[in-house]
């Protein structure tokens, strides 16, 4: 088993809140990590530190160690391969108001991909990967926005994958959905941890124990548990997470 | 009781509020067609737009006024060339890039470009930029520097605040998530602003182009003073040229009978060109509804 992320010490702020304590973890290359918790708890924040997004927040500070691949993302990196290497799929489905194939050309091309018949070959590949390719390929010239949501968030998958990450940071992607979109979607993920490494932020517990293969648990910033998704969900060893999952408080 | 009286009171009011701005324009309608109309059919609907000579003093007189409609279109051409790039780059600078302390100055900044009375940007170009164009272009392209580069550029740099106004709230109106699924596939601040933000607010920047025709044709007093007004087919960018507008300024205080009415229908031809610039905007406004 080898670790994507290595993660050691890592504390947040943003100005005077410190939203998260001493978060120590290894992430795993090619399996599920579910980041669960109430909300305000740290999680997004934390897999938005994975990708640098928290860059966008202003007075965010950050300090401790994360590596990815032994790279440290907050030392001397371009922002912007690590952005491709990491990619993100945000809770509300969020393509561009252009055309399918658009949404997904975007990617290679800010990456300097220009020839028609590679663009081609990737949309295709991407929308394919992505599972959305049988119902839109009659489309591509379609605005995405005609879409339906569960098929605007399985586009925004397909744009994620089109630069061909190593990873892909999943912050509640299906909170927005209705179940069978959602059920499409959580069958995709489990596709694609075989080529890449997944973190997933979620609320709903269900999902966390279906799809995941480790699971951590945040409480007001800190890390209150982290192991195997199974035991996490079968037999929490803190009382917190015992409480939070069998649905007493959270 | 004498609630309901005060509301029903009050609803007059407002209605005859309402009613005076509609009451405006039907009146301005009506002047204008019921003078103006008259006057094509005596001239001769097509002899009047497409009539390539303006002679009013001439006998028989001649009333032709396509050289008015080119200058105004030229014109106006010329505005959105000069005015267009920078002010939409500008918008884009204000919203995504500028620091805000900058943008604390610059602003107010744009916003006093729109309060300037046009008599002044009349007279600064006239005082600088045609003396300006005159001796840089002049040994070349010969012209006294009253031409429809001149008028062009002054109409450009009036035209901005409009443009810039209305491009930088659209651009600030796209959703962050655009923004940040851009970012967020690694793609820079720059190629996320321009290609995916920018385009995001075209039907807004449309918008905004189309408020700064509407705006750069009915100019008045800047152009006459820095056109040139000579009611003549144009002869190139560095020649004077007469607009619609001007033509109508120059010649109304002594202008009498078919000729008077005649320029009271150079106003009809105009308030055309103003309503389908209208009608263009409302539909850019449902389109961007739409999106």
């Amino acid at each position: 088993m080898t670790n994507k992320f290595k993660l050691r010490n890592v504390n947040l702020w943003y100005n005077d809140f410190q939203a998260l304590h001493d978060v120590s973890m290894d992430i795993e290359a090619n399996a599920i990590t579910a980041f669960i918790g109430p909300s305000g708890c740290g999680k997004s924040t934390l897999i938005k530190s994975l990708n640098r997004m928290n860059d966008l927040v202003e007075g965010c500070k950050i300090t401790g160690e994360l590596l990815l691949d032994g790279e440290d993302i907050y030392g001397d990196i371009d922002i912007n391969l690590l952005r491709k290497r990491v990619g993100m799929v945000f809770q509300k489905p969020n393509p561009f108001p252009m055309s399918i194939y658009d949404n997904i050309a975007f990617g290679p091309k800010t990456h300097g991909i220009k020839s028609k018949y590679k663009l081609d070959d990737i949309v295709e590949k991407a929308l394919n990967d992505a599972a959305i390719w049988d119902e839109v390929k009659d489309r591509l010239k379609k605005s995405a926005l005609s879409l339906s949501g569960g098929q605007q968030q399985r586009l925004c998958i397909a744009r994620a994958l089109s630069v061909s990450p190593d990873v892909l940071l999943m912050d509640e992607p299906t909170s927005a959905l209705d179940p069978i979109s959602t059920s499409k979607i959580e069958d995709l993920i489990t596709e694609l941890k075989q080529q890449y490494t997944v973190v997933i932020v979620t609320h709903n517990m269900q999902q966390a124990a279906r799809i995941s293969d480790s699971t951590a648990f945040f409480l007001l910033g800190e890390m209150v548990e982290f192991g195997d998704s199974e035991q996490v969900f079968s037999m929490p060893k803190d009382i917190r997470c015992e409480d939070y999952i069998t649905g007493r408080f959270g | 009781m004498k609630k309901q009286l005060i509301e029903s009171v009050m609803k007059y009011i407002f209605m005859l509020a309402a009613t005076v701005s509609i009451l405006a324009v039907a009146l301005i309608c009506a002047f204008l067609f019921i003078n103006g109309v008259p006057a094509m059919h005596e001239i001769g609907f097509f002899n009047f737009l497409l009539g390539r000579v303006w002679a009013p003093s001439d006998t028989p007189q001649v009333f032709g006024i396509f050289p008015m409609i080119l200058g105004s279109i030229y014109i106006t051409a010329g505005a959105i060339i000069v005015g267009v790039p920078i002010g939409v780059l500008t918008a884009i600078f204000m919203a995504k890039f500028c620091p805000p302390i900058l943008y604390r100055y610059l602003k107010p900044a744009t916003q006093l470009l729109a309060g300037i009375p046009s008599i002044v940007y009349g007279f600064f170009g006239l005082i600088v930029i045609v003396p300006m164009v005159r001796e840089t272009f002049g040994i070349t392209f010969g012209g006294n520097g009253q031409s429809i580069f001149t008028a062009s550029i002054l109409l450009g740099i009036m035209i901005l605040p409009t443009i810039i106004g209305v491009s930088e709230a659209a651009i600030r109106a796209v959703p962050e998530s655009y923004y940040e699924a851009a970012v967020a596939m690694g793609a820079s601040h720059e190629r996320s602003v321009f290609f995916v933000v920018t385009p995001a607010a075209g039907s807004g920047i449309m918008t905004s182009i189309i408020l700064g025709v509407g705006r750069a044709i009915g100019e008045t007093m800047a152009v006459i003073l820095v056109a040139g007004n000579q009611a003549r087919m144009p002869t190139g960018l560095f020649r004077g040229v007469r607009t619609l507008t001007a033509n109508i300024v120059m010649e109304m205080g002594y202008a009498a009978e078919l000729h008077r009415e005649a320029l009271i229908a150079t106003g009809v031809v105009l308030f055309v060109f103003i309503l389908i610039i209208n009608v263009l905007f409302n539909l850019m406004k449902k389109r961007g509804q739409q999106l």
